[in-house]
Order: structure tokens, then C-alpha cells, then sequence
């Protein structure tokens, strides 16, 4: 997510910093890179230009210049911006009793659909009946779809196979809603161009007639320049109340996000982060500016691991550590806790300036080694487990065996298994802060040394890495690792 | 500013002066080429989406033939135009069928693009030609993704070879094509789930359905289509150098060019990938489709106006 922008922007203010003293011209120059960034994300055109506007003004000032370390002045001026232009935050949904109308709305294939679904189960989650309308008529089997979906999470749905008034569908709906209790409505209509006056007219009729609560704009984060006209045009028809962006899940730099917010003017509500139902996240525009900055989204990924790890579990692993007894059966618990997070890419790609390593680690099928490690595991006998010293050479035969891998790769897993269990130790000891930087120095030197990272690449379904392909995985760690060094010089 | 500064601009002034272009003399009207000029350019060329890359070109490009000179913005424009057409410019062909057998045809492309929609615009393409359409509903993941191509299906009047919902992918590709061979159709065309370029997993799927397809016809698929939304803007290039990776596409279809989106992300990936574009979709219904003319196309690049149907 904004992986790229994070990039652009991160390497823009490199350079910068690599200079030391900063003089009004290099400054030119690295707000220029700044802009490049903001515009191969996919920022429109005038957002970039306000933007940058406001921060050369505070940057070429007197203040920053000669500033102590001017260059953290200028990022601090950067992000700071960047909030600013992307907030402030309002994920309410402004619920009232007894019932409350949504209305989603937005160009073709942006996710509305899809996104009626991910609001219904979060709404259910928050212990509230929610009631789903099919008010696309015009997509063939778009009707079919949300029943699909409405089934698959047991929240009813209205609708009317064969009908043709979306407006009347709707006004039903909500008499229907009322009958049978429902305190959510939410109006799934169809996709349309911002320039189809008549279909943007059937919109402000059902506004008119429905009168919803809140009407959010459903846009897909990979949006370009035309993000800006799409987004002034539905507002002007329907006074939007807030945004939802879709598709964050991919290396879109995400750039719609400041483009709409810049000429809605209402708040970035919520994100999809993939096309699953669970994939509906609250938008952040403090991490989110942090992450563009290269400061990572720790933030976001310490609530998810509040909601999906198993708090008794986690507080009885840190327990056992800190006694010295974390074994490989804590072990195999932690990596199904930690799968529980998501795909593993999205999780680093969370971790502060860990956006490049997802990037190296993308043919690496870390879910594949994740699988392979518990599998392992699995094959082990309980003493193995509690003491993996037992595990001589006949031993790792029959466990290799058992888990379909080679021999050495249970060598391998033990290896790291120590490796673990010695940086859980000492992170026990640790405050947060620590933490994250112990963290930080685990998969620096994981980068550095691919072999000692996840078992070797070796992989029953996907095809394996050619020599080449090796080498180009190498050669991007090791310039990554570079690059590391290099900043931490210059801090 | 200082007294050197003064001199500075003095001697601009003149060494623009030099610079006028004797035809320049003549002109009643225009501007000078100069920054204000540059940028107001670099915003149109961004503004179509065509990327910060190809725009500076461009604008390096206008300026080492313009500096100086007093011009017009469209003159400069059609200079622009001229180059991008013979950028775009490629084989009047736009789909090679196979010499016997069923010419088939995978599309594939990001979520919520346009595939399923423009494969029946493709079937009816064909259909109106003559030839006798199969399609193979291999997107088995997305809610009702069946039930939307067996929709297009039915009005179209082409049969379909559908699977179970969450069945293998490369399955029902094979049964298509397969069945395409069996009744002696002319074109199979394969709907793929939309899937983000950066998942691994779903872009080996993919692979293995061009692998399974291969078995049964060595040369299949002979088109692999990349559906692009017109409204995407950079990420475009990411979809068309990892789906081209993953699958070897053939072309684009350029999806959605109905709206106020230029698509002049296309411009890029031509420059990058090469990729050609073969098709613009301009609508919802079936025959919404026409074929891509660069031409028209880098007009509608620079105007308001939506491009010409
Ligand atoms: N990767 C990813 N895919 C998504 C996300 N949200 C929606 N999708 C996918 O995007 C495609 C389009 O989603 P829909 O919900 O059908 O979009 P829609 O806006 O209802 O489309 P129309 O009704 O045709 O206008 C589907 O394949 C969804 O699975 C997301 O956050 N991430
Ligand atoms: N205006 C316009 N809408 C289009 C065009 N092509 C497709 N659409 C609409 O875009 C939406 C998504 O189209 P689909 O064909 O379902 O897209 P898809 O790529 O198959 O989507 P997934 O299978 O969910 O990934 C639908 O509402 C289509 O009607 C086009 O050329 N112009
Ligand atoms: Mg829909
Ligand atoms: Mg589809």
C-alpha cells in the first residue's frame, strides 16, 4: 500500500539528507523529486501543485535553512502536508436509531458491490442488523452477486429479480428494512459514468427519495489524473459524505487518496485491502503519510495483531520466554498467530521501511514457507518439539520425510528456530521501541543472508528461480542492504 | 536583485532575441517558448496519464526545437501528436486466428477492469463475423462471475462451458477448449478472475491455465488480452510488465474509454512493454467495441471532449 510513493518520496528525501547542508537550490531540486513522486503516484496534477506550493513555502523559509538538521525539517514539513491534505480523520458512519440508509456509489468496477458486503459484515461485527439492497439493475447478475454474498454472510438482501426502477427498489427496500427491523440499509447501486447525465440524475433522484444518512464514493486506488473530474462530479450530484478506496492490496502508489480528498473535501472513511470480506480497514492519514515517509504503518499493524492474536496465547508464549522455555511447539504457535495477520507481504510491507524487502521478497513465496515450516514441525515427535538438540540424522530423515522436504531444510528450520528463540529472549527484555528495532536488525540481517532467512526456496507447486532470477534477488538485497547502511551513516 | 543578477536577464533577453526564428518575425500572434510555456505543456502531457517520463521527454524534446521561438500551443501540440501516432501506429490485424482449429483467446487483466464485459463484446465481434463463439467461464472465485458471462452468453446465443464455483480455473479452460475442438468452433475465449499483478499465487494460476491450454493445442493461446481500465493511471505499466511476464500478452483492450479518462497510460506501457493496444471498449453493451485507431485516439488525448466513438 502507497509502497510506491513511499519509494519515490523516501529516495527523493535520500538525497536530500545525503548532502548534509542543505542550500535553497539542492532544496529546489529535492522538492522537485518530491513532486515526480506525488505525480507517478498518480496525485493529480493541481493536488500535486497545491501541495507543493505549501510545502516550498514553509521549506525555502528561514526557519528551515537553518534549522539544525534542516533536511528532518523538511520531511517533518512533508508529512506533516500530507496529513494535512489526507485529513482529518471521521471513520464514524454516523449510525442513528432505528434506522439508518448507506448509500454506496461510484464509477464501474471500482468495488461498490464488494464493499456492501465487507460494511454489512463489519457492521454485524459490531453487534448491528444490517440489510443489503440490489440496486444495480443494470449489470447482469450484479443481483445475483450481492445475494451471494449476502448469503455467505447470513445478512439479508433485498431484491427484485426482473424489476427496472432502482428508485423504487430502494423506497420498497427501506419499508421492508422497517418491517422487519433491520438498522442498516445499504444501497448497492449500479456503476456509472460521471458524464452520464441521465444515469447521474437517476442517482440524485434516489438521494432525493431515500433520503440516505451518508453517501460514500467507492474509488479505485489505481485511479489516475481522471480520479479528480470522477470524484468532483459525483459530489456536485450527490454531496458525498465520505470515501472509500478500493484495491489497496496491490503496489497502486495510491495517489487517488490525496487527488479526492483535495477536491471532495470529505474524509477518507475506510480502505479494502483485498477482495476478501474482512479486507475493510479504517484509513489513517497519520500512518498513512508515516508510510509514504518510509516511517512504516506499525501503528495499524499493532490493532490488527490486537484483534487477531490470541491475547492468553501471546501473554503464555512471552511467559515461557522470558523463563528460557519457548520451544519449537511456541514456535509453530507464533507462525500460525502471525499467518492469522494476513499474507505476509502485506504484514512487512507495514513494518517501517520494509516496503523494498516485500518488493525483493515477491517471488519468494513466503506463504509457501510458511506452510513448509509448519509442516515440519508437525512431523516432530512432542519430545523433538519441547527439545530440538534430540534431532540426530536418522531423525531428521524420517521428519524430512514426513513433511515432503528435504533433510537439511529441517536443519535448517532448527537453525532459525534458535536464531528465534534468541531474539525472543532478548526482546522480552525489551521495551517497545526496542522492540521494533530489534525487529529492524533481525530482517537486516535476514536480507543480508537469504539462506538463513526461510527455509531454501524450494517449492512443490510454483516454479523455482532460475540462476538468474537468483542473482537479480541478490543483487536488489544487496543494494538494499547498502542502502540501509548508508542511512543509518547519515542519521 | 543584484547587478549581476540584472545582467543576467539582459543577456536572456538577447540570446532569445538570437534565438527568434525568422518566421517568427511574420507572426501576428503566439508566445514565446519559455518556462511558463514548458510548463503549461508538461501539465497537458500529465494530465493524460502518459506518465512524468514520456511527459519530460516530450517537454525536452519541445524545447530543444522550440526554445525561444514564438509558437502556438496547438502547433506545438500537432508536432507532439505526430510523434505519438507513430508510437501508437501498429499491424492492422488485430486478433491472428489460427490457421485451423479453434483461435483461442484468455483475457485477463487487474479486478474490476472490464474482462467479463468485454469478452462479450469480443463474442459478438465475432459472431456477427460468421464464426461460431465458445466461451469458458474460468473465473470460479468472484461472486457470480458464472452467472454474469452465462447472462452475456444467453443474449448473445454462443454456448458456454462453465465449473463449479471455487473449481480449478485451468480445468474449466481446458473443458472449453476442449469442447471448442470437439463441435469444430472458431474462437474460444476464456474469462479469467481479476487478480492484482502482485499476487504470486494468482499469476501462477494463471500461468498454468496458458500451460493447460497449451496441451491441448501447442499454439493456444494464440491471443492473450489484457483488459486496462481507461481510468488507470501509472499502475497500468506494473499490469502490463507482470501480466506480460506471467502470461506473454498479445495487446490490450483499452476498456472504459467512454468516459473522461484519456488511457494515455497506454502511451508508457507502449514505451516500456510495447504492448500494443488492439481494441477500445466505449460502453456497456456488447457492441461497444471498436477497433483501436491511434489517430483519433492521441486527438482525444489532448481535448476535452470524450474520444470520438
Ligand atoms: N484486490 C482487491 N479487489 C477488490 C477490492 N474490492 C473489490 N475488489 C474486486 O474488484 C472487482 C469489482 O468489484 P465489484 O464489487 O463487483 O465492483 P462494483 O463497483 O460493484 O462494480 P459494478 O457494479 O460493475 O460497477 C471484483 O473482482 C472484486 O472482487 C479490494 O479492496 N482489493
Ligand atoms: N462505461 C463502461 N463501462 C464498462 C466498460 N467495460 C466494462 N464496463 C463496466 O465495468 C464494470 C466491470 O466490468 P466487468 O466486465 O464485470 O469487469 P471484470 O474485469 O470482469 O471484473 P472482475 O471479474 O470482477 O475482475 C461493469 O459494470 C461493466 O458494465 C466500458 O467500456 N465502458
Ligand atoms: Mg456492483
Ligand atoms: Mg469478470
Amino acid at each position: 500500500m502507497f509502497e510506491s510513493l513511499q519509494e519515490g518520496l523516501g529516495s527523493a528525501l535520500r538525497a536530500l539528507r545525503g548532502r548534509g547542508k542543505l542550500t535553497e537550490s539542492n532544496m529546489r531540486e529535492g522538492l522537485r523529486a518530491v513532486q515526480t513522486a506525488l505525480l507517478e503516484a498518480d496525485v493529480s496534477f493541481p493536488a500535486a501543485r497545491e501541495f507543493m506550493a505549501r510545502v516550498s513555502e514553509q521549506a525555502v523559509g528561514e526557519r528551515v535553512l537553518k534549522a539544525l538538521n534542516p533536511t528532518q525539517q523538511l520531511v517533518g514539513i512533508v508529512h506533516q502536508e500530507l496529513i494535512n491534505l489526507m485529513g482529518p480523520v471521521d471513520h464514524s458512519l454516523r449510525l442513528k436509531p432505528p434506522l439508518s440508509i448507506l448509500m454506496l456509489c461510484g464509477l464501474q468496477g471500482s468495488g461498490k458491490t464488494t464493499t456492501c458486503g465487507k460494511l454489512g459484515r463489519m457492521l454485524v461485527q459490531r453487534g448491528k442488523k444490517p440489510m443489503l439492497v440490489a440496486a444495480d439493475l443494470q449489470r447482469p447478475a450484479a443481483i445475483t452477486q450481492l445475494e451471494v454474498l449476502g448469503e455467505r454472510l447470513g445478512i439479508p438482501v433485498y431484491a427484485e429479480h426482473g424489476a427496472s426502477d432502482p428508485v423504487a427498489v430502494c423506497r420498497k427496500a427501506v419499508d421492508e428494512a422497517r418491517r422487519s427491523g433491520a438498522e442498516v440499509v445499504i444501497l448497492d447501486t449500479a456503476g456509472r459514468l460521471h458524464v452520464d447525465e441521465q444515469l447521474m440524475q437517476q442517482l440524485s433522484t434516489i438521494e432525493r427519495r431515500v433520503q440516505p444518512d451518508q453517501v460514500y464514493f467507492v474509488v479505485d486506488s489505481m485511479t489516475g489524473q481522471d480520479a479528480v473530474n470522477s470524484a468532483k462530479a459525483f459530489n456536485e450530484a450527490l454531496e458525498l459524505d465520505g470515501v472509500i478506496l478500493t484495491k489497496l492490496d496491490g503496489d497502486a502508489r495510491g495517489g487517488a487518496a490525496l487527488s479526492v480528498k483535495a477536491v471532495t473535501g470529505v474524509p477518507i472513511k475506510f480502505i479494502g485491502t483485498g477482495e476478501h470480506l474482512d479486507s475493510l480497514e479504517e484509513f489513517h492519514p497519520d500512518r498513512m503519510a508515516g508510510r509514504i515517509l518510509g516511517m512504516g504503518d506499525i501503528l495499524s499493524l499493532v490493532e490488527q495483531a490486537h484483534e487477531k492474536f490470541d491475547q492468553e496465547e501471546a501473554k503464555l508464549a512471552e511467559e515461557r520466554l522470558r523463563k528460557g522455555e519457548f520451544t519449537l511447539d511456541d514456535f509453530r504457535k507464533q507462525l500460525s498467530q502471525v499467518k492469522k495477520l494476513g499474507p505476509l507481504n502485506k504484514v512487512l510491507g507495514m513494518l517501517p521501511g520494509m516496503g523494498q524487502m516485500t518488493e525483493m521478497m515477491g517471488n519468494a513465496d513466503a506463504e509457501g514457507d510458511f506452510r513448509r515450516l509448519g509442516g515440519i514441525i508437525d512431523s516432530m515427535t512432542p519430545q523433538e518439539r519441547g527439545n530440538p538438540k534430540l534431532i540426530d540424522q536418522s531423525r531428521r530423515r524420517r521428519i524430512a520425510a514426513g513433511a515432503g522436504v528435504e533433510p537439511h531444510e529441517v536443519n535448517e528450520l532448527v537453525k532459525q528456530y534458535d536464531g528465534m528463540a534468541d531474539l525472543m529472549k532478548r526482546m522480552s527484555k525489551l521495551g517497545i521501541r526496542e522492540r521494533m528495532k530489534a525487529v529492524q536488525e533481525f530482517s537486516r540481517s535476514a536480507a543480508a543472508n537469504p539462506g538463513g532467512r526461510l527455509v531454501k526456496q524450494k517449492q512443490g507447486t510454483g516454479k523455482r528461480l532460475t540462476p538468474k532470477e537468483k542473482a537479480k534477488l541478490r543483487r536488489l538485497r544487496e543494494k538494499e542492504e547498502r542502502r540501509r547502511r548508508r542511512q543509518e551513516r547519515n542519521k | 536583485m543584484g547587478l549581476f543578477d540584472k545582467i543576467k536577464q539582459g543577456l536572456s533577453k538577447t540570446r532569445q532575441l538570437l534565438n527568434t526564428d525568422i518566421r517568427d518575425l511574420f507572426r501576428s500572434e503566439g508566445r514565446l517558448v519559455d518556462q511558463a510555456f514548458l510548463d503549461e505543456l508538461f501539465e497537458l502531457l500529465i494530465k493524460t496519464d502518459m506518465g512524468v517520463k514520456s511527459a519530460e521527454e516530450t517537454v525536452e524534446a519541445v524545447q530543444s526545437a522550440f526554445r525561444g521561438r514564438v509558437v502556438q500551443m496547438a502547433e506545438v501540440l500537432e508536432e507532439v501528436k505526430k510523434k505519438l501516432k507513430a508510437l501508437m501506429a501498429q499491424p492492422a490485424e488485430p486478433i491472428r486466428h489460427a490457421a485451423s482449429g479453434p483461435t483461442v483467446i484468455v483475457v485477463c487483466g487487474v479486478n474490476g477492469c472490464g474482462k467479463t464485459t468485454s469478452i462479450a463484446k469480443l463474442a459478438r465481434l465475432f459472431t456477427d463475423q460468421g464464426k461460431r463463439v465458445v466461451l469458458g467461464a474460468a473465473d470460479t472465485f468472484r461472486a457470480a462471475a458464472v452467472d454474469q458471462l452465462t447472462v452475456w452468453s444467453q443474449r448473445l446465443g454462443v454456448e458456454i462451458v462453465t465449473g463449479q464455483a471455487g473449481s480449478d480455473p485451468a480445468s474449466v479452460a481446458h473443458r472449453a477448449v476442449a469442447h471448442s475442438q470437439e463441435i469444430g468452433a472458431d474462437v474460444c475465449i476464456i474469462d479469467t478472475a481479476g487478480r492484482l499483478q502482485t499476487q504470486y499465487n494468482l499469476m501462477q494460476e494463471l500461468s498454468k491455465i496458458h500451460r493447460v491450454i497449451g496441451k491441448l493445442i501447442p499454439q493456444a493461446p494464440h491471443e492473450v488480452v489484457l483488459v486496462l481500465d481507461a481510468t488507470t493511471g501509472q499502475n497500468g505499466i506494473s499490469q502490463a510488465q507482470h501480466f506480460t511476464e506471467a502470461v506473454q500478452c498479445t495487446g490490450i483492450l483499452l476498456a472504459k474509454l467512454d468516459g473522461t479518462a484519456k488511457g494515455g497510460v497506454v502511451v508508457a506501457i507502449r514505451q516500456s512493454v510495447g504492448l500494443p493496444v488492439k481494441y477500445v471498449g466505449v460502453g456497456e453493451q456488447a457492441d461497444d467495441l471498436a477497433l483501436f485507431e491511434p489517430d483519433p485516439f492521441v486527438d482525444a488525448l489532448f481535448d476535452g471532449a470524450p474520444p470520438p466513438r
